[in-house]
């Protein structure tokens, strides 16, 4: 079963992080990343994401195209990354997004992929 | 064979064995819908069977049965439209007739009807559904929510165990001390639900009270080396011992120190107190068994000057170290003001109000309210009563707050 864990936090704080703690939250990430890899069949793909200032939206409505600049709705949380895993049930979902470092500061939403 | 004792022996099975079928089945297809689809089916069958052929040797088994075959009836006719129960059928096929459960199956139903993806409501309302087979207007009238909301609120949730995978399994010892606190919640809830709601259906409240204490009892079967479970289950045993004593006729309230101690049902009494004492004995105490010791010092005492308060504050200090609680410092304040008097309780009281948590509870305010009447300080007594009517929802406490107000 896929699932997808949405990475979601505030951006406002890695404002808040210096060299080092940045460097520590990198660090975790790759720690993180190579026990998830190192686990046969888990992962599948991921991806960090640039801010949320970077994003454009596009609405197609009665034909007609727009896209604006920012994401739909101000949030306090922004969607950071992702990763893509395959795994057994929702537990093994839950304990693999309780690894994920943002967990400590934002939050992970857990997806089930539709699979046909 | 008649037909009203074909009709009894099918609500037997209903009744004792619905969530015992209801789990097996689960376990072969993993789907609570279909598997409960099954059952009603099987249940109708022997509703008109039964009085026909007369009541099988072994009632369960035959409905268990039947509902296997109806299962697989479904499976087959529905094997080309979903991949996993083409999966499942050979595996359902190949068992023996004899259906097997196992104990632990409704243990599984349980942890997975209270698993943390599902909110609090879905899972009150799904173990009282599935474990219990309590149907949808009974829990809606219990809960006093619209039918619609509650069939709406089941639909989710079932379907939410079946698209995200909710696992159907008793969690490894590992994940234990997380999830099980979530099951005994809902035990907790389904009993305490009946107990102390007053409006509603005075026989479905009674039903919860029951269920509570049912599912207890099968936690405290099925993970025996539990003690918080079995301190769950002796404090609904002791809670449930005063129900003749705590209230009157008309409905309307007695309190613990009012009641008629002869109407306490002394055998709940006396299991309460066995089952929590065996609890005890493991040294790993927690909060329910605390709360169970609390209330089993209370059954002891014959008479409520003989109530031991020093050992009620004790415990509640106990309990304040585990699981600090304004509402916890609020009950501690009481057995205060019964050692120490009413002057002290309320010193107790505001402190345990300091963080202002408890602004709109109702209990701060009755409780601020009889410490202050008790000391002859009418005033304050006045408003703290209106306050507390002024947050109350049930209709005996209304009624209570009003006559003491009414006193002043």
């Amino acid at each position: 079963m896929r699932y997808m864990l949405l990475i979601y936090g505030p951006e406002s704080h890695y404002g808040t992080l210096d060299e080092q703690g940045m460097g520590e939250l990198m660090a975790a990430y790759g720690r993180f990343h190579e026990e998830i890899s190192g686990a046969p069949g888990v992962y599948q793909d991921a991806a960090r994401l640039q801010p949320v200032a970077t994003a454009t939206t596009v609405r197609l409505r009665d034909g007609k195209a727009a896209s604006t600049d920012g994401p739909f709705a101000e949030t306090k949380e922004q969607l950071g990354g992702y990763y893509l895993i395959d795994v057994k049930d929702l537990d093994e979902a839950i304990a693999w997004a309780e690894k994920v470092p943002s967990a400590t500061y934002g939050s992970i939403e857990i997806r089930p992929v539709w699979d046909e | 064979m008649t037909n009203e004792a074909a009709r009894q022996a099918v609500e037997a099975v209903f009744r004792d064995d619905y969530g015992r079928i209801v789990a097996s089945l689960i376990r072969h297809c993993e789907d609570f819908e279909l598997a409960e689809e099954a059952l009603q089916d099987a249940l109708a069958r022997a509703l008109t069977r039964w009085p026909r052929d007369g009541v099988p040797d072994q009632p369960r088994a035959w409905v268990t049965i039947t509902a296997k075959n109806r299962l697989i009836d479904v499976l087959r006719r529905e094997k080309q439209r979903s991949e996993k129960y083409a999966e499942l059928l050979p595996r359902l096929e190949e068992e023996e007739f004899e259906m097997h459960e196992y104990p632990d199956d409704r243990l599984r139903l349980i942890f997975t009807c209270c698993h943390p993806a599902l909110n609090h409501e879905a899972r009150v309302a799904l173990t009282l559904n599935t474990l219990c087979g309590l149907g949808v207007s009974e829990i809606a009238r219990a809960f006093l929510v619209r039918d619609q909301t509650l069939a709406q609120r089941l639909v989710r949730a079932k379907r939410k165990i079946r698209e995200a995978r909710i696992p159907y399994r008793v969690p490894p010892v590992s994940l234990l001390p997380e999830r099980l606190p979530a099951v005994l919640a809902v035990v907790y809830l389904v009993f305490n639900e009946g107990y102390a709601a007053s409006s509603g259906d005075e026989l479905i409240r009674r039903d919860l009270c029951v269920e509570g204490i049912r599912l207890a009892r099968l936690l405290a079967e099925l993970l025996p080396d539990e003690p918080e479970v079995h301190g769950l289950l002796a404090l609904l045993l002791l809670s449930d011992s005063r129900r003749d004593a705590r209230s009157r006729p008309d409905g309307s309230l007695v309190l613990l120190e009012d009641q008629d101690r002869s109407l306490w049902d002394q055998d709940a009494i006396r299991e309460g107190i066995a089952v929590l004492e065996a609890a005890l004995r493991a040294g790993r105490p927690g909060p329910y068994q605390l709360q169970a010791a609390i209330a089993a010092v209370h059954a002891e005492a014959e008479r409520p000057s003989e109530t031991d308060w020093r050992q009620i504050r004790l415990l509640y200090d106990r309990l304040l170290d585990l699981h600090p609680s304004a509402v916890v410092a609020l009950n501690r304040a009481v057995a205060v003001a019964m050692l120490e008097g009413p002057e002290a309780g309320l010193a107790a009281v505001d402190e345990a109000a300091s963080d202002g948590e408890l602004d709109d509870y109702v209990y701060l305010h009755s409780t601020r309210a009889d410490f202050f009447r008790r000391l002859a300080r009418t005033d304050e007594a006045r408003q703290a009563y209106e306050r507390a009517l002024a947050l109350v929802t049930n209709a005996a406490e209304r009624e209570f707050l009003s006559r003491r107000l009414a006193e002043l």
